[in-house]
């Protein structure tokens, strides 16, 4: 089993991820689990998001708290939110960053670090800095947990006008994603 | 087929394939989403029902009372607070015998004021006459409503049931669900044909004025309604599982056969007792569960042959016992350890008040704890422990 948990901050969309990618990955045929870090959440405040996907079914009903990969979609939350407590060791950190690994090198130290620079990414293939969709890109090149073309169909039905621009930036973050152990 | 579908939405989904045709109710978290799905899909015309918006959680009871009493299926949703201010209609929907079904999605008690999951908002309703079912995941949400508007509409029941689900730990979840298709459930849940309906040409009193000659009558004739409802429920499962090929049973067990202590559990906690049983297994431990998924009415001759030989039983709560001497679950248990004579120790423990976690170390140590409990001392005299909790 693959946990996977999101951080973001309130309204930034880490639970619409966990959920396009937990229905993409049981459209797949796998079993998974996708669920919002459960309260009243506040626009702009640091929020998580869980994932599980797994070949069996998931007989687990908590938060995450040692995770095999984590997603930070703010990179300000590097800072404030400690987004790697429990990573298990050699765990993967997918972070939307503009800048290179080695910046990263004393806190994700012993982590596989991929980088993608999704606000420039989300802004340049739809106008906004809302990064949800495209880190779904980095996170499947970092993770191969699922088809990059299994996750269409559920953004497609879920944004409906505006999806094939989720869909290209989206793509374009697995293409630009860079992953190197730090 | 599976489909990733979130709990709340597939729980819709379901009262829509029972083709309710009535809803009232009022919006509170974690049922949330429940009610604007419905709310929703009554609006586009998926679903042909009358949707009565209300102010308040009294007035959804007061009118899903009035819908069934019409002759309509009838579906409701609250949570918490909303199910305790209906508390006063509950009981009157369940003596005027409407079969109502309500999806409750269980969350804490104010005060403190907490949105998140366990069981004290339906313990605080057990005693109102409605059956009452508990659901592990989204899967038997789905099926489990569908079973309860049969159960309930059954001429030999007509009795209200309430569907448990954890709120958020099932509410809020993406998981992979099977939905049945429309025409075998169709099949299997024909039309509501109600014995007596309100009608203006056809002028009835329902709920009408008992005097002491006649109440006691009333009541004992309604509490053999839900006593004799178990055998029809057992048989509408049994039928439903064979249809759906889904096993369904008003008590389940888990790597039971074998083991001398078992736990005792209702809702989605079970997942993390299964999960602690297979880490258990590795160590060559032993430990069994038995899930209840039925609490009203109690199938205590069912669960009494279960606990026969067993040496220790473990009840896991949700509640706690408001000045009770336990939990509400174990003293169902410790009634019917007394009624059948069996000898096992009974061990009480609280859990996941709030929405706290319990994860599957937490039965780890508590199965550790039972197993080493010192021989010959009175377990009767242990009263209950509350998992993690800083005093």
């Amino acid at each position: 089993m693959l946990e996977i948990r999101f951080h973001g901050r309130g309204g930034q969309g880490a639970v619409t991820s966990v959920e396009l990618f937990a229905i993409s990955a049981i459209a797949e045929g796998k079993y998974a689990q996708g669920f919002p870090s459960f309260g009243p959440e506040r626009r702009g405040a640091p929020v998580m998001a869980f994932l599980r996907i797994s070949e069996k079914p998931v007989r687990i009903r908590s938060k995450i708290y040692s995770p095999d990969v984590v997603v930070i979609l703010d990179p300000s939350l590097v800072d404030v939110a400690n987004p790697v407590s429990g990573l298990k060791k050699g765990g993967i950190v997918v972070i939307n960053t503009s800048k290179p690994h080695e910046e990263f090198s004393e806190k994700f130290r012993g982590f596989k670090v991929a980088v993608v620079d999704a606000y420039k990414i989300a802004k340049e293939e739809m106008g906004v800095n809302i990064v949800n969709t495209t880190m779904l890109g980095a996170l499947i090149r970092a993770t191969d947990a699922i088809k990059l073309k299994s996750i269409e169909e559920p953004v497609r039905e879920r944004f409906g006008r505006i999806a094939e621009k989720n869909i290209n930036a989206l793509k374009r973050a697995y293409k630009e994603t860079s992953i190197k152990e730090l | 087929m599976k489909k990733g579908i979130e709990v709340s939405i597939a729980a819709s989904e379901a009262a829509k394939l029972a083709r309710v045709e009535a809803i009232a109710a009022y919006p509170i978290t974690p049922q949330t989403h429940i009610v604007e799905h419905l709310s929703d899909i009554v609006a586009n015309g998926e679903l042909d029902a009358v949707y009565v918006t209300v102010e308040s959680e009294h007035s959804a009871m007061s009118a899903c009372i009035g819908t069934s009493a019409a002759g309509a299926r009838t579906f409701t949703s609250t949570s918490a607070q909303g199910l305790e201010l209906m508390h006063e209609i509950l009981f009157i929907a369940s003596a005027l015998r409407l079969p109502i079904v309500m999806a409750v999605a269980n969350r804490a008690l104010s005060a403190p004021l907490s949105i998140w999951n366990d069981h004290s908002d339906v313990m605080a309703a057990r005693d109102c006459g409605w059956i009452q079912l508990f659901c592990e995941n989204g899967q038997e949400v789905v099926d489990t409503i569908i079973m309860a508007f049969r159960i309930a509409e059954d001429h030999r029941v007509l009795l209200p049931v309430m569907v448990n689900l954890d709120g958020f730990q099932l509410s809020h979840v993406v998981e992979p669900i099977d939905f049945p298709d429309q025409k075998d459930v169709d099949k299997f849940l024909p039309d509501y044909k109600p014995l007596y309906t309100l009608h203006p040409d056809r002028p009835l009193t329902m709920g009408a004025y008992a005097t002491p000659e006649l109440y006691t009558e009333a009541k004992f004739a309604q509490e053999q309604a839900i006593i004799n409802s178990l055998p029809v429920i057992k048989e509408i499962l049994s039928e439903y599982s064979k249809k759906f090929k889904r096993k369904y049973n008003i008590l389940e067990t888990y790597n039971f056969e074998k083991s001398d202590t078992v736990f005792i559990a209702m809702g989605s906690v079970n997942e993390n007792i299964m999960t602690a049983i297979d880490t258990l297994k590795k160590d060559k431990k032993s430990c069994g569960l038995v899930k209840v998924r039925l609490f009203r009415p109690f199938p205590d001759a069912e669960l009494a042959a279960l606990l026969e030989k067993k040496k220790n039983v473990i009840v896991i709560d949700r509640a706690m016992p408001a000045g009770g001497m336990n939990g509400p679950v174990y003293n169902e248990v410790a009634a019917l350890l007394r009624r059948y004579n069996i000898k096992a120790n009974l061990f009480n423990y609280i859990v996941g008040l709030g929405g706290r976690d319990v994860l599957p170390e937490d039965f780890i140590s508590v199965y550790d704890e039972v197993v080493k409990a010192k021989k010959g001392k009175s377990k009767e005299k242990t009263n209950y422990k509350v998992i993690g909790v800083r005093a």
